[in-house]
């Protein structure tokens, strides 16, 4: 594709948008219009354009990144929804897993369901796991039933049926009912939004869809007009959670895969700089003002899942969402950002987010009436900010406020001085980001060994050395751009499309006619999808099944090839999954049989091939522009810290640590016995010469 | 190093230890064959100190294994004293009087080495499927009936499976290739921690855990005591009533709340039953330092100091003190009404921070089908299946009880949709139970009603553990008692069912459950007339009981 792109992020606070053309960027942020989002997006996009002298019709392509249906599931502001489901399970949604997300708070809030039990209407109908009916659909109570919905005034309609996955036709029937007696009607089926076994995570998946399918589908009609009105008549794309892109009517029908586009556009952003530099294993690390997001990445794709908690009750506790089943890029976030509240709990213990100060009033130091400290505070207290210049010097810091935050919170409490208490803030938020990330290595079955970590976000490259120390990871790259990364991320994504299907298989039965018809007809139905985007562009299919120990709980995705199975390749198979599991757990299980649970085929356009960065010979190290008296963590010590401005360096250009390097929209801090050089890129890379 | 890093330190290490003992929690569910583990979540995981001390617990798992596991350790260093083990060692037992309660609980201890030197242990608990014998039910009249009895020995020694161990073990189950599985992922898990755990003694330069210990001990012990001196001081009696096996049990508590400790006295509680709801002490101790600690001290993680100004007196003799070789396979129908026991008692100290009783003992219908029920005239392949379900939990001070959750217990459900595709069963129905909620001026939670049959309504049996059908959970403060339990039959006359024991559901019937509700807390005249209606229109509280209980005309 040719000619200028175009990405708009939509975020809570900020817009960001980021435009491309022949290797040149420009990019800006307004803030977000909440009302009547597609005016702020507008409003971006004139900016930039005129910024980039380019005329709307230089546009060829728009990309487009939301977390409109997000906000709208947190906020509880979709459409009147209703669930037609299997008499008997109408409380699916309401009972869940049947668990606390907490084992000793007696006050414990569950999710509510997005519809209540008065719209969870039954019908008559059932298929048992290998989706024979055992009782055929009561076509004339979904007739009773509609009607009744009617009265009530909904919106939206989802039918989650048990066992749809297997065998559509009971939902496919009801949904034809509807239609003669409601046209109009947006319905989302089970069985075509979340095609999956497990009957709360599917229903729960449909019923969002259905919830916020009104409202986003009058968006994005309202956001086309208005880019056509503007001049840009090009096609517009929508990022997905799982990382490709999709053309509007998609977007429009399964919305809910949209939920999450704004952090994986971060995560492809990682990828492309990993690309860039040849880092085949990488740890992405954003940490913005109110929480951090962790994402592995192998061999320059974000590792990807199938599962995925929306507004969560409990403050970021898993369990504590509502379950969704789509394709997303796998993150772990946490309440960990510059704007995190500290204190001390009952047991003296310094405490740390996820609470945050927000950005108003923000943390103490901006002296708008903040009084807890954040950890922006402890930062500035170690002497990491220079008060004058933080934020380009837009936002002037007020450290006698940190240091009083500080003081009142938390030294007081424990006898430390308010600079050694800034330093256990700074210790135990680095600790909990880096224990995080421990935990999600494990869930993933990986490690850190030799993983490059990628920082960016405000917070980012502050606080890279000392988590990538904690983690054992020696190496650090904090690309430019990193302000708006996500928006950057779109301009990398491919046209994709995930479809996801369970098939129930045992390797000592494998039906491979059955299989290979499955996977042909997934991939026609993702090639259709892309097919609508790409404009002839090349594409490649990726095929996984995903398959554990008979017995076992999770499973592992073993590739497949793209094409129709031999028998003699099932063997293989077979060996490519017990080889995989002995990597992840030190030991395949003997004498267990192999389940394959679920399939899924991603058809995709080939990324432009990214050229690997050229090698630059070392160039003078730049002067120092000033000095702090920073305090190291490690060590507890104060020393005087030079601190390097950002565009002082050049390609090849070296300093040693400890210190500082500025610029407008974050600092990289280079811990003691780091080095840190620029790349022909422009890009920061910190390598650990020694440990400590 | 100052004193004030040095102090700062011993709190990232503290934060460390509880993230590397979740880890290996996380390792488990990942790794076990078991669905009571990986979907269930029926498991435990912690690190002691050489003196079997334990210094931290994973937040995943359940309360029943908390303090089990934690006496668990000592027993396991009597018999293997700390220096006589190697790297790569492990050991395992399901003793119930060694272990967590009943043979289906194995625990496996770990040592971790740093520089060849033994630095700490790691232990686990996990509930596995089967461990042959009768299966999980109260028919047994001893142990032995119960299973197979693996006392304190090497699994793992210096890294080679004892083979002659795994010989036994897969000799006595029904489910063979996930009992061996589920041990060896016992073992992983343990070892995940151990790695990390050394690898965070390299960065802060530990030669032991011993000031860290002692660090951990000291302001748990004092956080824990400060909690408990704000309780007003005093005796608080408290019983309740559960259906029993041949006969109803009564549990009888006195809590007396002193200056810095809390003792429960048992006196007065039944006697021992000839079946398999007998409690070990263990367990005792287990469950009513659970229900003491969520109203006391919540928010301070369970290691030995925290736990330590518990005291528990149970009587020789009672159901609460099993003895050796009394059966105990279900020992979980009484030990989960410790709680409410317990709550029962502080009601009397701080209402304001107690709750009304709930369904509490898990209500886990094991179906089993095939030839071992039917023999020859089997039309259903063999299956061995339990599924975890709850009633209500009781209302709150200041909310509504929690409908069909699980509390005290920490598990999961897992979906209808996989039960369905493991076993040759049929759940016709599993939703809310109208009009089961405890009322109150907040209501208990509302139990659940399951139907089940086997495929073809071929004909299968139950092994029922069910309680709370002859003695509802109680409402406090004037609150209404939650709707009694039932089991039964599906058919025209709507046949019950025994409670406890292994009974045939015969072809072409289907088995109902009928969970019960929460209790419901003040006077229901006081509820906000808004929540009753919105509970007439969910169908969950009928216009008869909003008219007559509430005083709500719809």
């Amino acid at each position: 594709m040719t000619g200028a792109r175009l990405a708009v992020d939509i975020g809570g606070t900020f817009t960001d948008v980021a435009v491309e053309e022949n290797g040149r960027r420009w990019t800006g942020k307004v803030l977000t219009t909440p009302q009547a989002p597609e005016e702020g997006v507008l409003a971006g996009v004139r900016r930039v354009l005129d910024e980039a002298g380019l005329a709307p019709e230089d546009i060829a392509l728009v990309i487009h990144g939301t977390t409109l249906a997000t906000n709208a599931i947190i906020e509880r502001k979709g459409a009147r929804t209703a669930l037609l489901t299997t008499e008997g399970f109408r409380d699916v949604l309401a009972m869940g897993n049947e668990a606390r997300y907490d084992q000793y708070d007696l006050n414990i809030e569950l999710p509510q369901p997005l519809v209540p039990r008065r719209w969870r209407l039954p019908v008559p109908e059932r298929l048992d796991n290998e989706g024979r009916v055992l009782r055929p659909l009561d076509e004339e109570a979904v007739r009773r039933q509609v009607e009744f919905l009617r009265a009530e005034g909904i919106e939206s309609l989802a039918i989650g049926f048990l066992h749809a996955f297997v065998n559509p036709a009971h939902e496919r029937r009801a949904a034809e009912i509807v239609a003669e007696m409601w046209p109009g009607l947006p319905v989302s089926l089970s069985s075509e939004v979340s095609p999956e076994m497990r009957e709360w995570e599917r229903f729960s998946t449909t019923v969002a869809n259905a919830y916020v399918q009104p409202l986003m589908a009058r968006y994005l009609r309202k956001l086309e007009s208005g880019l056509r009105e503007a001049g840009l008549a090009c096609p517009l794309f929508l990022m997905l959670s799982g990382g490709g892109l999709t053309t509007l009517e998609t977007a429009a029908r399964f919305p809910i895969r949209l939920v999450e586009s704004g952090p994986a556009g971060g995560a492809i952003f990682s990828a492309h700089v990993a690309k860039e530099r040849g880092f085949g294993r990488v740890l992405s690390f954003d940490m913005g003002g109110t929480t951090a997001k962790i994402c592995l990445i192998d061999d320059y794709a974000p590792q990807t899942a199938r599962h995925f908690e929306v507004a969560r009750v409990g403050r970021f506790k898993k369990g504590s969402g509502l379950p969704l089943r789509i394709p997303v890029i796998e993150m772990v976030e946490i309440g960990a950002g510059g704007g995190s509240l500290a204190g001390v709990d009952a047991l003296g213990r310094i405490q740390v987010g996820p609470e945050s100060a927000g950005a108003d009033p923000g943390p103490a130091c901006y002296g708008r009436g903040g009084e807890r400290p954040a950890v922006t505070d402890a930062n500035l207290l170690l002497g990491r900010y220079d008060p004058e210049r933080f934020a380009g010097g837009t936002l002037r810091l007020h450290p006698e406020k940190a240091r009083a935050a500080l003081a009142a919170h938390v030294g007081g409490r424990l006898g430390l001085s308010p600079e050694m208490a800034a330093l256990g803030v700074v210790e135990m938020v680095d600790e909990n980001m880096a224990n995080a990330a421990r935990v999600h290595a494990i869930e993933s079955g990986k490690g850190f060994d030799d993983r490059v970590l990628i920082a960016f976000g405000g917070g980012g490259p502050v606080h890279a050395t000392r988590v990538a120390e904690k983690i054992g990871i020696r190496r650090i790259l904090v690309p430019s751009g990193a302000g708006v990364g996500s928006a950057i991320g779109f301009l990398r994504a491919p046209v994709a499309y995930e479809v996801v299907r369970s098939l129930y298989q045992r390797f000592a039965s494998f039906d491979v006619a059955a299989v290979n018809a499955l996977l042909a007809d997934m991939a026609a139905e993702a090639e259709a999808v892309v097919a609508a985007g790409s404009f002839g562009a090349p594409t490649r299919e990726s095929r996984l099944a995903y398959m554990r120990y008979v017995g076992q709980g999770h499973e592992i995705a073993v590739p497949l090839p793209a094409r129709a199975l031999t028998a003699a390749e099932v063997k293989e198979i077979r060996a490519a999954y017990d080889a995989e599991y002995a990597r992840c757990y030190d030991r395949p299980v003997p004498g267990s049989d192999v389940e394959v649970l679920s399939f899924a085929v991603t058809v995709s356009t080939i990324p432009e091939p990214v050229e690997p960065a050229a090698e630059v010979f070392d160039a003078p190290p730049p002067r120092p522009a000033r000095r702090l008296a920073v305090r190291d963590t490690a060590t507890g010590e104060v020393s005087d810290w030079p601190v390097y401005d950002r565009d002082a360096f050049t390609p090849g250009a070296a300093i040693a640590g400890p210190a500082i390097v500025a610029e407008a929209e974050t600092s990289t801090l280079v811990g003691r016995g780091w080095r840190c050089r620029m790349d022909g890129l422009g890009y920061l890379e910190l390598t650990q010469e020694a440990s400590r | 190093m100052t004193d004030a890093l040095k102090a700062i330190q011993r709190q990232i290490q503290w934060n460390r230890l509880i993230a590397v003992v979740e880890e290996q929690a996380q390792t488990m569910i990942r790794t076990a064959f078991s669905t009571t583990v990986r979907e269930a979540g029926d498991l435990s995981a912690g690190i002691f100190d050489l003196r079997g001390r334990m210094l931290a617990q994973a937040v995943t798992g359940t309360p029943g294994h908390v303090n089990s596991m934690m006496e668990s350790v000592n027993h396991f260093l009597a018999k293997f004293p700390a220096e006589t083990m190697r790297p790569g060692d492990h050991y395992i037992t399901n003793d119930p009087w060694l272990g967590t309660g009943h043979l289906h609980d194995l625990t496996v201890v770990t040592p971790a080495f740093r520089n060849g030197r033994i630095v700490g242990l790691f232990a686990n608990t996990a509930h596995v499927i089967d461990v042959g014998g009768l299966g999980m039910g109260p028919e047994g009249r001893s142990v032995f009936e119960e299973g197979l009895y693996i006392p304190i020995v090497k699994c793992f020694d210096q890294g080679r499976p004892n083979e002659t161990f795994f010989d036994f073990l897969r000799a006595g189950s029904r489910t063979p290739v996930e009992l061996e599985g589920d041990v060896y992922s016992l073992c992983a898990c343990n070892d995940a921690g151990a790695k990390r755990l050394v690898e965070m003694m390299d960065e802060f330069a530990m030669d032991s855990l011993d000031e860290l210990a002692a660090y951990i001990f000291e302001s748990s012990l004092r956080a824990t005591v400060e909690e408990i001196a704000k309780l007003p001081r005093g005796t608080y009696a408290a019983e309740i009533r559960s259906d029993g096996y041949e006969a109803p049990v009564t549990l009888k508590a006195a809590m007396t709340i002193r200056e810095d400790r809390i003792e429960v006295d048992f006196a007065g509680t039944s006697g021992l039953s000839n079946r398999g709801i007998n409690v070990p002490p263990a367990y005792c101790r287990a469950y009513s330092c659970f229900g003491i600690k969520c109203v006391v001290a919540p928010e301070i993680p369970n290691n030995w100091a925290s736990l330590s100004p518990f005291h528990m007196r149970i009587p020789e003799g009672c159901i609460l003190n099993a003895p050796r070789p009394y059966p105990v396979s279900v020992r979980h129908v009484v030990g989960q009404l410790l709680p409410d026991l317990m709550m029962g008692c502080l009601h009397q100290a701080v209402p304001e921070r107690v709750n009304a009783e709930g369904s509490s003992a898990l209500w886990n219908p094991p179906l089993r089908g095939g030839a071992q029920v039917s023999g020859p005239a089997a039309e259903v392949p063999d299956f061995e299946i339990i599924t975890f379900n709850s009633g209500g939990t009781g209302a709150r001070p200041t909310k509504d009880g929690l409908d069909a959750t699980a509390f005290p217990s920490g598990v999961r459900t897992m979906p209808v949709e996989a039960t369905e595709n493991v076993a040759p069963v049929v759940f016709w129905r599993k939703e809310l139970r109208p009009d089961s909620a405890g009322a109150g001026r907040t209501r208990g939670g509302c139990g659940q009603v399951m139907e089940i049959g086997a495929k073809n309504d071929a004909e299968f049996a139950v092994n029922a553990i069910f309680d709370r059908v002859a003695h509802p959970p109680k409402g406090r403060d004037g609150g209404r008692d939650g709707a009694p339990g039932w089991v039964g039959l599906d058919d025209p006359n709507g046949t019950p069912l025994r409670t406890k024991g292994f009974q045939i559901v015969p072809r072409g019937r289907h088995l109902v459950l009928k969970l019960p509700g929460g209790g419901g807390m003040g006077d229901p005249r006081q509820r906000d007339p808004a929540l009753v209606r919105r509970d007439v229109a969910d169908g969950l509280v009928s216009p008869e009981v909003a008219r007559t209980v509430y005083g709500v005309e719809v």
